[in-house]
């Protein structure tokens, strides 16, 4: 941790970055932290149980101001800094990259493309658990995924938590907020969920890098993530992308090319 | 309630004239000025808008309003003859009986002329009660100014001071009223502030801008009213939205007193 | 006031009364790795071990959506039908924690004070709340600074203690505990002098609730909401777990002619709940939010309806993804 604490403390202290985004000790598990001083660089830490998607806050305006920010990234973290930047969301001037590689080695990136060649070497897996899930799915007929979905969907109560603690939900307004017309009924009801998690695993869909952090966060216990994972997967061989790497060739739903070949759009 | 009467006031701007739909429902209700009530479009929702008649006009009640979003596009639909809902009368109201005496200055903008509406006419409908009554109202345009009829009723008093004012560059060639903006007007038109009352209404840049002119002018924060406007839906103090402060504006407003607003954090509304 | 003993066949007994009665049962139930409020027809569905349960119980008598009325439009009239309190059934709440029950007071009080809510009345009318101390604690639990106790009575019809030999002590509170008891008057024993307080869970006091508020009546301007809340992401996980959080919204369910005005669940940490048509937004920033929901739990609220809008269940500091963990944060305040 120790050198990781200095690296923080020495772009604070000359002035390098106005604020390093971390981690710090939480109740049960590492939470996010915003170093402003080069003495708060003494509360990071940085583990395998750092789940939180830091990535999440790049696009906070009021969170980042205006100089330059540091953040210390984990892997799932990387495969969001590089969506964004493919989506335009982040300027890699005022953006310095760390991570924390075996035996408490800093490592820096000099630039987004560093970024690119280090986590292709690091494979996209799912825990135990989560395969078993996914594989349960996979046996089943459409009307028994469904209805999977829909008994998890009656648990949800709309609160959010998983479009807040995407990285990539970053749209100032949410099409859940749009009233005019009301495309998803804003109450929790077991269909009016079900309409707001298949729009977004929608909006996902070619974008989402699998970090898992929209089912991190819910509360209920809903294994949204791999609604996005899946779909994910699904769309990788179509569109041309790696999963868990940025979709170069744009997004699935939302890149038009003159010479498409579907006709449908002309 | 069904839609008596509909006036295209402005661009974007209808006041609906509201009749009820049984007797028994239209004499039991009652209403004092700077109440509010919360209108319904079914199929869309409600919306919150002053009632801006006079409690001393009975068997109706009118509201104006600017089609803005959801809500509003859908009362603006609606035919005269036609059903909407309502619910009210919400939040407290304008001191008046405290007013009894004293002189009256009205000051609005834009819009913000119908919840003033209901005291001006309250005011009027009971003039003797009162000393002298200035109202100084302004608008972007000539076109954007709201119950132009009644505005040249007001005119033609011999008892009121009526002042209009448009925006520079609002005017038209043939008029005939101030031109400015409606803080520097109430600093031109200078009302005494000697037992008098201002009662402010308009978007937040114009109150910012006024409440300076009237502090100049020598008018003590006891002597200034306003209503506020805030995002509300129940109406009733529960739903949480205009909690402002300890305060909810659909309760304890949203008839303020600048008094009373120096104690809220202004940027809570 | 009445203290009984009941055995642990007894417990059965009486449970199986109440099912038998044709009231509806939620009790905790342990499922897809979280404990939840759920239906329940026997005593063997209750969940054992656990602290708390995720969400709180408060949709019992404030359901997370329900239909205000039902609208139908022909030729420009209108044909509303309103909510009929006779449609809403008898309910017990099972082995709910003294912090729960707790949490119905808050919500009595907005829901009544100066205006009464016919909906969130009829609900609590019929609701019957059997409350379980608490013989365990984490670390999130902080009851006993907001007034609160393993073992409290407010806001329950009947309080149960466990005991060792599988029975309890039955604290009867309430005419509507009482006529829950008599259900099956012969399973209760006579109080066996058990001392309640040898049963209950040793949560410490960390803060001084009045110190706070105190120190709250002057912190608007304090950069402290900025500090506390700058990796709060803005979801709505802490209010709707909250027991005592009731800010909803009304929305319009529209088919056609037909339709439905519901009221549901609704956050002031959501960036858009104070946003104006105009486009002004009085609380544009997270911190302002985080500010408005302390200071409306521990400031306004008591200075308004004198009740605290927070029963220390903890349940906001769990289910936050970023771990705003409330006790932490007052804590820091009750000390600055």
């Amino acid at each position: 941790m120790d050198k990781l604490r200095e690296k923080a403390a020495a772009l604070l202290a000359d002035g390098t970055v106005t604020m390093v985004l971390g981690y710090e000790e939480g109740t049960n598990k590492p939470r996010p932290v915003f170093c402003h001083t080069a003495e708060q660089a003494s509360k990071l830490v940085y583990s395998s149980q750092c789940i939180n998607n830091l990535a999440v806050y790049l696009t906070k305006k009021e969170i980042m101001g205006t100089g330059k920010v540091a953040i210390i990234a984990t892997i799932p973290t990387l495969r969001s800094i590089l969506q964004l930047s493919v989506e335009n969301q982040l300027n890699e001037d005022n953006l310095v990259v760390i991570t924390v590689m075996d035996k408490d080695e800093v490592k820096q990136f000099a630039n987004f493309a560093e970024i690119e060649a280090y986590i292709a070497d690091f494979q996209l897996k799912l825990d135990g658990k989560e395969q078993e899930i996914i594989n349960k799915l996979e046996g089943m007929s459409r009307e028994e995924r469904f209805k999977f979905w829909m008994e998890e969907m009656s648990h949800c109560f709309k609160c959010y938590a998983c479009r807040a603690a995407c990285p990539l939900c970053y749209c100032t307004k949410c099409i859940v907020e749009e009233n005019r017309p009301q495309w998803i009924n804003p109450w929790a009801a077991p269909l009016a969920n079900m309409e707001w998690q298949i729009n977004r695993a929608m909006h996902m869909a070619g974008r989402c890098t699998g970090c898992g952090a929209c089912g991190d966060a819910c509360p209920v216990g809903i294994p949204i993530h791999l609604l996005t994972r899946k779909m994910m997967e699904d769309l990788a061989p179509e569109f041309g992308f790696t999963p868990g790497q940025p979709s170069k060739n744009g997004n699935a739903l939302s890149t038009w090319k003159a010479d498409d070949k579907e006709n449908f759009i002309r | 309630m069904t839609i008596d009467k509909i006036t295209n006031e402005a661009p974007g701007v209808k006041t609906f004239k509201l009749k009820f739909q049984n007797e028994e429902e239209a004499n039991a209700f009652n209403f004092k000025a700077g109440q509010f009530g919360e209108y319904s479009a079914f199929g869309e929702g409600e919306s919150t808008f002053c009632i801006a008649s006079s409690p001393t006009r009975k068997g109706y009640i009118e509201c104006t309003f600017r089609e803005t979003g959801k809500v509003t596009s859908g009362l603006a639909d609606l035919e005269e003859g036609s059903t909407m809902g309502f619910r009210g009368p919400f939040g407290n109201t304008f001191p008046m009986d405290e007013w009894k005496g004293k002189s009256l200055v009205f000051i609005a903008g834009g819009i913000a002329l119908p919840p003033m509406r209901c005291v001006i006419q309250n005011a009027l409908d009971l003039r003797e009660n009162f000393k002298d009554i200035t109202i100084v109202y302004g608008a972007k345009s000539v076109n954007d100014l709201v119950y132009k009829d009644e505005l040249k009723e007001w005119a033609d008093r011999p008892d009121v001071n009526l002042v209009t004012t448009v925006d520079p560059g609002g005017e038209t060639p043939d008029w005939k009223g101030e031109i400015g903006f409606v803080p520097s007007i109430v600093d031109k038109t200078a009302p005494s502030p000697e037992n008098t009352i201002a009662i402010v209404c308009g978007p937040p840049i114009m109150i910012k801008f006024t409440f300076p002119v009237l502090e100049k002018l020598g008018f003590k924060d006891d002597q200034i009213y306003t209503t506020l406007e805030n995002r509300m839906k129940c109406g009733v103090g529960k739903c949480g939205r205009c909690n402002v402060g300890k305060l909810y504006v659909c309760k304890d407003g949203p008839v303020f007193s600048k008094e009373q607003l120096n104690n809220i954090p202004a940027e809570e509304y | 006031m009445e203290t009984k003993y009941i055995s642990k066949n007894g417990l059965n007994e009486w449970f199986s009364q109440i099912v038998k009665s044709g009231k509806r049962v939620y009790a905790p139930v342990e499922e897809r790795g979280k404990v939840e409020f759920k239906k329940v027809q026997a005593l063997s569905e209750v969940a054992e071990e656990y602290i708390q349960t995720t969400q709180s119980i408060k949709s019992a008598v404030f359901p997370r959506a329900e239909v205000l009325f039902s609208y139908e439009k022909e030729n420009g009239q209108v044909k509303v039908d309103d909510f009929n309190p006779d449609t809403v059934k008898e309910t017990v709440l099972w082995k709910v924690h003294p912090c729960d029950a707790a949490g119905f007071k808050p919500l009595t009080a907005i829901f009544n004070w100066d205006y009464t809510d016919k909906l969130y009345n009829a609900h609590l009318e019929k609701t019957t709340l059997v409350t379980f101390s608490c013989a365990k604690a984490d670390k999130s639990c902080f009851c006993t600074s907001v007034n609160g106790g393993p073992g409290n009575t407010t806001g329950s019809d009947v309080l149960l203690t466990m005991l060792p030999d599988g029975g309890a002590i039955v604290e009867i509170l309430t005419p509507k505990g009482e006529a829950l008891v008599q259900l099956a008057a012969s399973a209760f024993e006579k109080d066996k002098g058990e001392d309640k307080s040898k049963y209950l869970a040793d949560v410490p006091l960390t803060f001084d609730l009045e110190e706070v508020r105190a120190r709250l009546a002057t912190a608007f301007d304090s950069p402290v909401w900025k500090e506390q809340s700058e990796r709060c992401i803005g979801c709505g996980a802490c209010a709707f777990v909250c027991p005592t959080c009731a800010c909803f919204d009304i929305q319009e369910d529209a088919h056609g002619s037909k339709g439905k005005r519901i009221r549901c669940w609704d956050s002031c940490g959501f960036s858009l709940f104070t946003l104006h048509t105009s486009g002004h937004n009085p609380r544009a920033v997270q911190s302002q939010r985080w500010r408005q929901r302390i200071l409306h739990k521990f400031s306004y609220m008591p200075d308004r309806l004198s009740v605290f809008g927070c029963t220390g269940c903890g349940r906001c500091s769990r289910a936050c993804p970023v771990d705003m963990n409330i006790l932490e944060h007052i804590t820091s305040i009750s000390k600055k």
